[in-house]
């Protein structure tokens, strides 16, 4: 996707979040383009979820700005509620702990992220209550949006199971293709690949690239796998301790020394095992495409 | 046999009448993990709502009782639900982040608010209404001329219910408001993640159950022909034990649990001593809290990891 014309989707400025005396993310700022896969990466409480709560209006920050580009107009989305920062700027995301609804069925779970649509559509209820046409309509469309997902990740055959009753990784491809029922212009997973074995994450890496090329939106990733992060991403931005330390294409941050630093510490680069080494892309041969 | 039938009808037309009372608790439980506690006192103003609305209309010269009986059902639903969704909004939805035990005091205080208030208002003496709908059918008779009836009115209260519960079922499981409620159920902050209204969402839930437990108040008025402000309490505790009872949190075991508690409470009063038939209803309670607290229809719950 590089090479056109960026077009900056969402610009994070100055961004703070303190928790007492804790700094959780420390003046960061960073640019995710359209139609990119910006990875967020870094050690464990670098802050990267922090950012992605602060995101979703699960926290309000407690400095910066967090512009959201959508169809002309600007969103800040540090002044909005969370309902509003899904349904109108159209972020949407998915969890490092699956979030379905575990209750309800794999069909119910991507008709509920049309709810906005639909509950236009049916007036208050009183027409769904009835069924008249216009609510038919716009519910059929919506049963067919979540029936083309459902072919897509392939769990057609269990529509109507209770969502908690799938196995892991179909879980957490059903959490993505919820999160994109919602028609988001930005979708950011937290960990999506956690817990999924090689060819799982190897399936979950060609639905993300297949959601960017497609749909053509952006995607922002935090993720550990760092086969998946290489392979995929455009762009990466690297946090540690709360602060951006590092900010390019992958190739690039892959060898910067702050980055290597922060992940292997300062004198131990030699003592590390190859297989972290050759996670990281560091130090060996075949890491270097 | 044919006492039995009886008391089963009486126990029925009660029933229903706790059911639709029960729905507006364990929908709300469900919602936000909330015992509404003045949910009893909706039910009591809705039964107040019903006498005025029927004193006003026959005021204005409405005689005739099908629409009489209309105009005070959609009346009373409509203001009864404006209690509900403003005691959420003032009592309630301030303290959604709070720890759990300051809404249920805060429930507490305005259930005694709202008994206060109506018998400020409408004075402390029983307020009778004159029987509206009289009549009944027999439908057996035994050799010593005790026969078993259903009167026109317990007729018109099951039905009514039946009616009100089927298209509440209907609500919940077709429509966009019932997705989002049951969405909202189980993961309240998903389920505004993809852009559902939570607030609205659980306005709502107080509406619907303030106006169900409207039409109960009407029922009741219309049976006994007399409330006073304290009717609330004992209704409010009789279905709340219907909701633990089917399993708080499930619909159809609001109804269920309803129903059960109605024919019991008939059952005890016709067979023993009817003051001891509360004794009955509570000591339910007690054993369903003990042997089976998620209810007969209830889901157990599952700690979260």
């Amino acid at each position: 996707m590089s090479g056109g014309a960026r077009t900056p989707l969402l610009t994070v400025e100055h961004l703070s979040m303190r928790f007492g005396g804790l700094v959780a993310v420390d003046d960061v700022g960073f640019t995710a383009y359209d139609r990119e896969i910006t990875a967020v990466i870094g050690p464990n409480g670098a802050g990267k979820t922090t950012l992605f709560n602060c995101l979703t209006g699960f926290y309000k920050p407690t400095a910066g700005r967090l512009a959201l580009a959508r169809g002309g107009g600007t969103f800040l989305l540090e002044r909005m509620p969370a309902h509003l920062i899904a349904r109108r700027a159209g972020v949407a995301r998915t969890f490092q702990n699956i979030r379905l609804f575990a209750g309800m069925s794999v069909l119910e779970n991507l008709i509920v992220a049309q709810h906005n649509r639909l509950q236009a559509a049916s007036g208050w209820s009183i027409k769904g209550m009835f069924g008249l046409p216009s609510y038919r309509a716009a519910e059929r469309e919506a049963l067919e949006k979540a029936k083309a997902w459902l072919e897509r990740i392939r769990l057609t055959r269990r529509a109507d199971e209770p969502a908690g009753d799938l196995p892991y990784g179909d879980q957490r491809r059903l959490e993505i293709a919820r999160a994109m029922c919602t028609d988001p212009v930005l979708l950011c997973l937290d960990e999506p690949a956690a817990g999924l074995n090689p060819r799982e994450s190897s399936e979950l890496a060609e639905l993300l690239q297949d959601i960017r090329d497609s749909a053509r939106i952006g995607v922002l990733l935090i993720e550990h796998d760092m086969s998946v992060v290489m392979r995929i991403s455009d762009h990466v931005v690297v946090l540690d301790y709360g602060r951006k330390i590092a900010d390019g294409p992958p190739d690039a941050v892959r060898d910067d020394p702050a980055v290597i630093k922060a992940y292997l510490g300062e004198d131990d680069e030699d003592e590390l095992p190859p297989e972290v080494a050759a996670d990281l892309g560091v130090g060996t041969a075949e890491g270097r495409p | 046999m044919e006492y039995f039938l009886q008391q089963l009808v009486n126990g029925l037309t009660l029933g229903a009448v706790y059911g639709l009372v029960a729905i507006g608790y364990t929908m709300v439980y469900g919602i936000i993990g909330m015992i509404n506690f003045a949910h009893g006192e909706i039910y009591m103003v809705g039964a107040f709502m019903s006498v005025i609305f029927f004193l006003l209309l026959g005021m204005f010269g409405l005689q005739w009782v099908p629409l009489q009986l209309l105009f005070v059902l959609f009346l009373a639903m409509a203001f009864t639900a404006a209690y509900g969704w403003t005691i959420e909004r003032i009592a309630y939805r301030p303290l959604r982040s709070a720890p759990r035990l300051a809404p249920l005091i805060s429930a507490i205080g305005m259930s005694i608010l709202l008994q206060n208030a109506v018998q400020l208002l409408q004075g402390a003496r029983p307020k009778p209404l004159p029987p509206i709908i009289q009549g009944k059918i027999t439908l057996m008779t035994r050799a010593d001329g005790f026969t078993v009836s259903i009167s026109y009115l317990q007729i018109i209260i099951i039905v009514v219910t039946v009616a009100l519960m089927a298209g509440f079922t209907l609500m919940i499981q077709r429509t966009a408001l019932g997705r989002a409620q049951r969405a909202c159920q189980q993961d309240r902050k998903m389920a505004e993640l993809l852009g559902v209204d939570v607030d609205r969402t659980i306005s709502l839930t107080f509406v619907i159950g303030a106006s169900l437990a409207a039409v109960a108040g009407l029922m009741v008025v219309l049976y006994y022909g007399v409330i006073d402000f304290f009717i609330g309490f004992v209704a409010g505790i009789k279905a709340f034990t219907a909701a633990v009872l089917g399993g708080i949190g499930s619909l159809p075991g609001a109804m269920l649990g309803g129903l059960i508690i109605g024919i019991i409470e008939a059952m005890w009063a016709g067979y023993f001593k009817s003051e001891l038939g509360e004794v009955a209803v509570f000591s339910i309670l007690v054993l369903v809290l003990i042997f089976r607290p998620s209810g007969l229809l209830g889901r157990p719950e599952i700690e979260k990891v």
